[in-house]
């Protein structure tokens, strides 16, 4: 996936001459100060909104009406986004319902995805009896039922609390292991980018441009040893270092 | 949450000092009990203080009717009564049907595009605000027959809050569910289907309320406006022929029978809102802390 330059402008310029190149199989984490464009580079890159110049690049051949390839995104939003009148089951089974499938043809496809994130019991649940934790995994469960490449996700867990966040956080390290899915998870957590990605793309604010593109190498299972790892410590360290000089550059606003 | 019911009423059981929880959860079976007990009471309540009345001040039958002349009336003038109450009735739900379609159809035709909006709602509008009792003559002289114009008259009051409820709920979409069905390439008619009628409900129940009441109310006051008669006379006239005839007790047999009329309608309607949201919005759930 590469996608090679896009400026967002809706009376602001929320993004300038933003350039990022994407592995497949790669978890990057956009991070930066909160009005730096990383969720509308996101929506961009998923399709909603367009930018107002630039272009994104797919490497796929089947790309749909919209530019997009067809059926290889996945979104997760900052809020959970369930539909309050249907089902656990129902909501996951949604993007496949739009696409045609059926209830009995789908079933086995949105059982295993529930039952991936843990919420195997909970299909006939509405969305209101779920804690916010849950309903998140739902959301994740339904982004992954189309088996997408690229999972795309926007501060899913910043309305959590601390642990459930770690909780959830291990469980999406697993699921990118499992299928080897392309991840671009915005943050606004030095800790959380630190703990999960194996690349740190950092942004500025005013305009929205990438300051810093850090890789994290690191031979340690990212698990709760790693969490309090020397290793772990230094990488928040240097990313902390990145993000400070990201916010200076954009209250300096040059 | 919903498991927390159990061990509560074991505790209880085991008659422990838990009498917070005892109060909690056993008045849920006396508050039933109650919740149907209470509105009766009261009404029987309001039936005897009528009756007291009629007594102890000696109220001739000819001014006030007592609730036994009532009740003999409503039995005895069944034969006029039944088949007035009939037309009131297919007038009411025949006006709340045509104004539950095209309440509905129209609002989806109105958030189609703000154009339309823009061109369609001052007519929505100038029906509403415009009093239906003034324009109920025109219709009579326009209208093949004083049922159509009595129809006309139910429909046009019923139709407008149906319709702005519609607009507004079929406007009050959470917009990030509206990115999720544009994320996975649905089309405006799966949109509409699976999302916006859904997430309306809540307004279409408000709007059913609204109009269920309004429909019953506009049949009657656009029968006296009309003042029809004869074999098609529904409620209303019948309440005007007998204040002209000083036949009181019927009179109030015949507004007693609109009156469960309006009970009826309103049962219903909150019943169908139930049904339709029970499961899962704020308005029809239990609040639970």
């Amino acid at each position: 996936m590469r996608e090679v330059s896009k400026l967002f402008s809706n009376g602001t310029l929320a993004l300038k001459g933003m350039s990022l190149d994407v592995q497949a199989g790669e978890f990057i984490s956009l991070l930066g100060p909160s009005g730096c464009g990383k969720s509308t580079a996101l929506r961009i890159i998923a399709g909603l909104g367009a930018p107002s110049s630039g272009s994104i690049d797919w490497p796929s051949s089947k790309i749909n009406s919209k530019g997009l390839p067809e059926g290889d995104v996945g979104f997760v939003f900052q809020e959970p986004t369930l539909m309050p009148w249907a089902t656990v089951f129902d909501n996951v089974h949604l993007p496949l319902k739009l696409r045609g499938q059926g209830k009995s043809q789908a079933r086995a496809a949105v059982m295993e995805n529930l039952a991936s994130v843990g919420l195997g019991d909970f299909a006939n649940a509405y969305p209101r009896e779920l804690s916010g934790g849950m309903k998140m995994r739902v959301s994740i469960a339904r982004a992954l039922v189309t088996r997408p490449k690229l999972l795309l996700m926007d501060e899913p867990f910043a309305a959590l609390d601390e642990i459930t966040r770690q909780k959830l956080n291990d469980d999406v390290l697993r699921l990118w292991r499992e299928t080897g899915i392309t991840v671009i998870f915005v943050t606004h957590s030095v800790f959380e980018s630190a703990f999960l990605s194996n690349r740190i793309v950092v942004m500025r604010a005013r305009p929205g441009q990438v300051c810093a593109d850090l890789p994290i190498e690191t031979s340690a299972v990212r698990d709760e040893h790693y969490r309090t790892s020397e290793e772990y410590r230094a990488t928040t360290d240097k990313v902390s270092r990145a993000l400070q000089e990201a916010i200076m550059l954009g209250a300096q606003g040059k | 949450m919903t498991d927390a019911a159990p061990t509560l009423s074991n505790r209880s059981e085991a008659g422990t000092d838990s009498a917070v929880a005892i109060v909690v959860h056993k008045d849920s079976r006396l508050e039933r009990i109650l919740s149907i007990a209470i509105p009766i009471l009261m009404v029987l309540l309001a039936i005897g203080l009528w009756q007291l009345h009629i007594v102890v001040n000696q109220v001739p039958r000819y001014i006030m009717p007592a609730p036994m002349d009532v009740i003999t009336a409503l039995i005895n003038d069944w034969p006029t009564l039944y088949p007035s109450l009939l037309v009131t009735l297919r007038i009411t739900f025949l006006a709340l049907a045509l104004a539950l379609i095209g309440g509905v159809g129209i609002a989806i035709i109105l958030v189609q595009s703000r154009w339309i909006e823009l061109a369609v709602f001052p007519f929505a509008v100038i029906l509403q605000v415009t009093p239906m009792i003034a324009i109920a003559p025109l219709l009579l002289i326009y209208m093949p027959d004083t049922q159509s114009a009595l129809l006309t008259c139910a429909f046009v009051v019923a139709f407008f809050p149906i319709l702005s409820n519609m607009v507004a709920g079929l406007k009050s979409v959470d917009h990030n569910l509206l990115n999720l069905f544009d994320l996975y390439g649905a089309n405006r008619w799966q949109t509409l289907i699976q999302l916006k009628l859904p997430s309306s409900l809540p307004y279409f129940a408000a709007g059913l309320r609204i109009g269920g009441g309004l429909s019953l109310i506009a049949s009657v006051v656009a029968e006296f406006a009309a003042g029809s008669a004869g074999k098609g006379a529904g409620l209303a006239f019948r309440l005007l022929e007998s204040g002209y005839r000083l036949n009181y007790p019927r009179l109030y047999a015949a507004l007693v029978l609109l009156m469960l009329t309006g009970v009826a309608i309103f049962a219903m309607t909150s019943l169908v809102s139930w049904l339709l949201l029970h499961r899962w919005h704020e308005s029809a759930l239990k609040r639970e802390n």
